[in-house]
């Protein structure tokens, strides 16, 4: 009993470590003072990062805005209110799941592959090499793809609410035959700048910092074997869904739920 | 990693379609207006009951879109509703002061908006002032009511 007791007690302790540890980590590579090549770094790390997800993102954003549009159709037709399909759309698609959705595909894609990356570096002693020369990691490696990160992803989600209303016009009105003016001007009607678009937008921000830091820090943070590699790679994805899903629920609560 | 010219290009261009994307999100989807400000004037409404109008609900003449529903408050005087419309400065000075103001409904299930129908006065409505003859939403919870209590009348 008591051998239980300080079993939970040390992975608690573990666990306050772990994420005290990620802090001053998070301060310590936003703090510092960029490097003189720390915008080309940067770019690279956009374009691996953001560029290189585009491809993803837009598809699966085209697809899902086109299975609302069908789903939507089918049960609103039933009420004769079927013009209310692009306020359904374009409403789904900007508060939930462009953010959420962007925001797992980036775990799986590039967070997956920043922590991969990193930890083989870690693994090959390429970090600790760098101490030696003089150079720091945490400004050299880790910085670059932290900034990367906070800016794609957001970008990513932006992109992904485009194509999918694009996709909910071209199976409600090209394919279904919704009226046009009623799919955009109920849609304009009921979307409101602020409240819908740029909530979705801070929305994908929180994810990004979050997806991008949990990432980064498992892959700086993992025990430097194969075995370790694979081990922090699926912590990142798997952390990075459940702060993804769990915040979501918590920033809508806030923005949309009437709590303020 | 190295850094080309092609890489550069196209994050800019990924930055760029981001910024793109956004302004057709305001623009296309919220229906954002970016001269909002100096080409619109403000003309105010009481109702009885404005039924679920809501702010943004568009103002319509002949069914065209010349306006929107800027705010709406309880005025505690009267204990009515004011209704603070914007609408196309085109308009200034263009309508009669009997004009009348009726809450609509779009379809049976649709969103409220406003109607504006033109009198036949050649006083013209001056910039902020009321229109004073309105026709309050329908309430259907009403209308079943009065139904109801005639047919228990008779």
């Amino acid at each position: 009993m008591i051998e239980r007791i300080t079993h939970m007690g040390r992975r608690g302790c573990d666990l306050l470590e772990a994420v005290g540890r990620a802090s001053i980590f998070l301060g310590q590579s936003m703090l510092g003072r960029p490097s003189a090549e720390g915008f080309s770094l940067w770019v690279a790390q956009v374009y691996a990062v953001g560029v290189l997800s585009l491809a993803i993102v837009l598809v699966s954003g085209l697809f899902i805005g086109m299975v609302l549009a069908l789903q939507g159709y089918t049960i609103l037709v039933g009420f004769g209110a079927e013009d209310a399909l692009g306020q359904m759309v374009s409403l789904a698609l900007l508060r939930e799941l462009a953010p959420v959705v962007a925001a797992l595909l980036f775990a799986g894609r590039a967070g997956s592959a920043l922590t991969a990356e990193i930890g083989l570096m870690k693994a090959t002693e390429q970090l600790t090499s760098m101490e030696m020369i003089g150079v720091d990691p945490l400004r050299r490696i880790v910085a670059p793809r932290l900034w990367a990160g906070f800016v794609s992803l957001p970008l990513l989600t932006i992109g992904f609410s485009v194509v999918g209303v694009y996709g909910g016009y071209l199976v409600g009105v090209e394919w279904l035959g919704v009226f046009e003016g009623s799919y955009w001007g109920n849609m304009q009607a009921s979307v409101g700048f602020f409240t819908d678009i740029g909530n979705g937008v801070v929305k994908s921000i929180v994810f990004a910092i979050v997806v991008t830091w949990i990432a980064v820090f498992q892959g700086y943070d993992l025990v430097p074997t194969s075995e370790g590699i694979s081990r922090a790679t699926t912590r990142t994805v798997v952390y990075s869904s459940l702060a993804v899903l769990g915040l979501d629920f918590v920033l809508t609560a806030v923005m949309f739920g009437g709590l303020s | 990693m190295k850094r080309s010219k092609t890489m550069e290009f196209g994050v800019g261009l990924f930055m760029l379609a981001g910024i793109l994307g956004l302004v057709f999100l305001g623009l296309k989807v919220s229906g954002l207006d970016l001269q909002r400000a100096d080409d619109t004037y403000e003309l105010r409404a009481n109702f009885a009951n404005i039924g679920g109008l809501k702010p943004r609900a568009r103002v319509t003449m002949a069914g065209v879109t010349v306006g929107r529903v800027e705010s709406i408050e309880l005025d505690t005087e009267f204990y009515d509703a004011v209704v603070v419309m914007s609408l196309d400065s085109s308009l200034a000075g263009k309508l009669p002061d009997d004009s009348t103001a009726a809450i609509l409904t779009s379809g049976l299930l649709g969103e409220q908006y406003i109607g504006l129908s033109v009198g036949g006065s050649p006083e013209m409505i001056a910039e902020g002032e009321a229109i004073r003859d309105t026709q309050s939403a329908l309430v259907l919870e009403e209308l079943i009511q009065q139904f109801v209590s005639n047919l228990t009348k008779d």
